[in-house]
């Protein structure tokens, strides 16, 4: 579903993604971890297709494409998601708005037929009890005035009503309250099947023991240094980063 | 517009029937001004001898005056005598024939507006009758206007008609002496509208439709009144999303608004004259002076604007409050693209007491393109309580436009309370990013994020309008980004 190789990639001119691999079959969940800095959401961006950041080396394939040949709302089109760690506000732009528009704009390139007012409604409905989605966030506009985690929330709900092939979630764990988490968990765990590919990025071993990882990997300065099953986040949580990093450096 | 610059040249260099006034001789008058032309365009109209009399005190005035420099503005210098402030319509013969004789450029603008066909063949200046099909809708209109007993006719109509209403009020809002562009208006203006809401009167209608299939013709120096008396309402709306081909480059309004005591009036305005192509060269210059006097007590006057076109942009709708407890509004969004330049704002002088006032500004700049907001909130010694909310943003797309805020201030009562926010942000790639991801297209993303800035002005179009002002704007900012 996803293969990776010897991807190098360049944020104004500094190297951030140094040689990284990576290969995730359809169905499976992998967590990212790794220090502050060492290039996750720069993967994240990467793969999504974000303007300024430049592969210099390496390749990704998707679903059998080239995926880095395909410009972001391209990927989108095949089933890239993001779950932004740090979603942007967009001022006037109501929320449910903007997903009728994502959710038309990627069935009517997939040749699909656009779904019309109630049968989008009626996704919708369905949609936010999956993530105990508040009412009142979907007409306000996007992101504007959410709180943190209201914002995670926002995205996961996104997911759900996009139905995503691969999704890459950037830390979407960070700033929910103990009960959001456990919700949000639910809600992408009901969203685990077969098809869909999930990436996690996570700062946080509590996050697993939700949504149970098939692979759990270290990125560090650029490139994953190690990886293991679900028993290596629980290692990291008590020993941290630096005797992989030194491991590795020896 | 970016998209229908290039042989907008050509169409702009062909004669064009507007259509609105028909039984004018086809004279034209020598370029230069004086006060024989003055006479001219007086006779022509078979004016009174008092307008006459009005125009030359104008133009007398003017002579003494200078262009204004004080704007933030890039203006090459206007030879005044080269230009005609007279001619009548030129023959139809000589406009394109057909559709398929005009830029697909501008056709495909007016698709995406979704403009029907025969408005379509209308704006461009094709020779057939479609004006003639819009003649008996208007006729309908003007009978339900009729009933109501409000007067809506071109200005020389109004001239003729009901001379005590427009001795009266003409020049009362704006004194002919006022700047330098009014003063010229006042000399030499053609024609325009004059709207008279008679007492207690609600205006049955907006008065939209009708204008937008009728007066077209605005002229160069267009020259408007509206008058609400005492608890009556109107709301009038000037201008056309659909870009018009004009053959004038100067175009010098002066709009004059009278609301007496308890009555209400909405003006709206599209502005969306040609810009120019995208190196700068054409355009049209739109120098306006726009002016409400809430004369009565519990008066209401609220400007809406929607400006995207024209090279260059002068032009403050203002608000002056004397009534108690009145209300001035100003809503605005300006666009600038490629080269163009706008300067426009509003001034609001509060004179009665509990006289309150909002200033909505949204400007978004592209590309080369400069801007500013001038604003002045006076409160007079008079104006007990008064109030003033002012809101000034502006959205830049790409680092080589502008914007630039002038909000002047001045308190003269210390009971007054005057608050001013102001930002200016980028259309942020992370803004455009987020939309991309979910799948929307570039365009269609910069259409929402635009449009999410300025929805604030835009929920005060009316409905049918706002639609377009919205497709508009997306139409207007087409590669500005990337
Ligand atoms: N636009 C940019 N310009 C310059 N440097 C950048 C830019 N974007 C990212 N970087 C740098 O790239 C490195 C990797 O950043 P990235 O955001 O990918 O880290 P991360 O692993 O997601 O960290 P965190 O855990 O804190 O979210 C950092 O050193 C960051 O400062
Ligand atoms: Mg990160």
């Amino acid at each position: 579903m996803l293969n990776i190789q010897d991807l190098h990639a360049k944020v104004e001119d500094k190297e951030i993604l140094k040689g990284l691999n990576l290969n995730i079959k359809a169905g499976e969940v992998h967590a990212i971890m790794g220090p502050n800095g060492s290039g996750k959401s720069t993967l994240a961006n990467v793969l999504a297709g974000k303007n300024g950041y430049e592969v210099t080396k390496g390749s990704v394939e998707y679903d059998g494409k080239d995926l880095l040949e395909l410009a972001p709302e391209e990927r989108a089109w095949a089933g890239v998601f993001l779950a932004f760690q740090y979603p942007v506000e967009i001022p006037g732009v109501n929320n449910v708005y903007l997903l009728k528009a994502a959710v038309n704009a990627i069935r009517k390139n997939r040749g699909e037929q656009e779904l019309d007012a109630v049968e989008f409604l009626s996704l919708v409905k369905e949609k936010m009890k999956l993530v105990k989605m508040k009412e009142d966030l979907l007409n306000r506009s996007v992101n504007e005035g959410f709180s943190g985690g209201e914002k995670k929330r926002n995205e996961i709900f996104q997911m759900a009503v996009l139905e995503p092939k691969l999704a890459i979630l950037d830390e979407t764990d960070s700033g929910l309250d103990i009960d959001a988490l456990k919700i949000v968990s639910e809600g992408v765990n009901s969203l685990r099947n077969e098809e869909r590919s999930i990436i996690l990025v996570t700062h946080y071993q509590r996050l697993l023991d939700y949504i149970k990882p098939d692979y759990v990997h270290v990125l560090s300065n650029g490139k994953i240094i190690k990886s293991g099953g679900p028993e290596l986040a629980l290692e990291l949580e008590e020993k941290g980063y630096d005797w992989i990093v030194e491991t590795e450096a020896a | 517009m970016s998209t229908n610059s290039e042989n907008m040249d050509d169409l702009v260099g062909k004669d064009y029937e507007h259509g609105f006034v028909t039984d004018i001789d086809s004279d034209t008058v020598a370029a230069g001004l004086s006060e024989e032309t003055i006479a001219f365009i007086s006779a022509k109209k078979e004016e009174p001898e008092w307008l006459l009399e009005w125009r030359l005190k104008a133009y007398r005035h003017w002579l003494t005056m200078e262009d204004p420099t004080w704007a933030h503005l890039d203006i090459e210098h206007i030879d005044y005598q080269a230009i005609s402030y007279y001619s009548a319509p030129k023959s139809k013969d000589d406009g394109p024939k057909s559709l398929d004789e005009v830029d697909p450029k501008l056709l495909e603008t007016y698709e995406k507006l979704g403009i029907p066909l025969q408005e379509q063949k209308f704006l461009a200046g094709v020779a057939v009758d479609a004006v003639f099909d819009s003649v008996s809708v208007a006729t309908t209109f003007k009978g339900k206007l009729a009933d109501a007993g409000v007067i809506f006719c071109p200005f020389s109509e109004a001239v003729k008609e009901h001379p005590e209403l427009v001795k009266k009020y003409l020049g009362s809002v704006v004194p002919a002496a006022d700047n330098f562009f009014a003063a010229l208006n006042s000399a030499v203006f053609t024609d325009g509208s004059f709207v008279y809401i008679p007492k207690g009167v609600r205006c049955p209608m907006e008065l939209s439709t009708y204008f937008r299939i009728n007066a077209s013709n605005t002229g160069q120096f267009e020259r408007t009144l509206i008058i609400a008396d005492e608890a009556s309402h109107v709301s009038y709306l000037e201008g056309c999303t659909a870009p018009m081909r004009d053959e004038n480059q100067l175009h010098a309004a002066v709009v004059e608004l009278v609301a007496l005591e308890d009555a209400e009036i909405k003006y709206s305005t599209v502005q969306n004259w040609y810009p120019g192509d995208e190196n700068g060269v054409g355009g049209i210059y739109n120098f306006v002076t726009k002016r409400a006097d809430c004369r009565g007590n519990n008066s209401k006057v609220s400007w809406t604007q929607v400006e995207t076109g024209s090279a260059i942009t002068w032009k403050y709708p203002s608000c002056i409050l004397k009534g108690d407890n009145s209300v001035g509004e100003f809503y605005s969004v300006a666009v600038t693209n490629n080269h163009q330049q706008a300067d426009t704002g509003t001034k609001m002088i509060h004179i009665g007491k509990n006289t309150t006032s909002t200033i909505i500004s949204k400007g978004i700049s592209a590309k080369k393109a400069q801007q500013a907001y001038r604003g002045l909130v006076k409160i007079s010694k008079s104006a007990e309580n008064a109030r003033n909310y002012t809101q000034c943003d502006s959205l830049l797309m790409g680092d080589q436009c502008g914007a630039h805020t002038f909000p002047y201030i001045e308190a003269k009562n210390s009971s007054a309370t005057v608050e001013h926010e102001a930002t200016t942000s980028k259309i942020g790639d992370d803004q455009l990013f987020y939309c991309l991801q979910r799948g929307i297209k570039e365009e269609d993303a910069v259409n929402m994020i635009v449009n999410g800035f300025c929805k604030e002005v835009f929920k005060e179009l009316p409905m049918e309008f706002a639609v377009e002002a919205q497709k508009l704007l997306g139409i207007t900012l087409e590669g500005a980004v990337g």
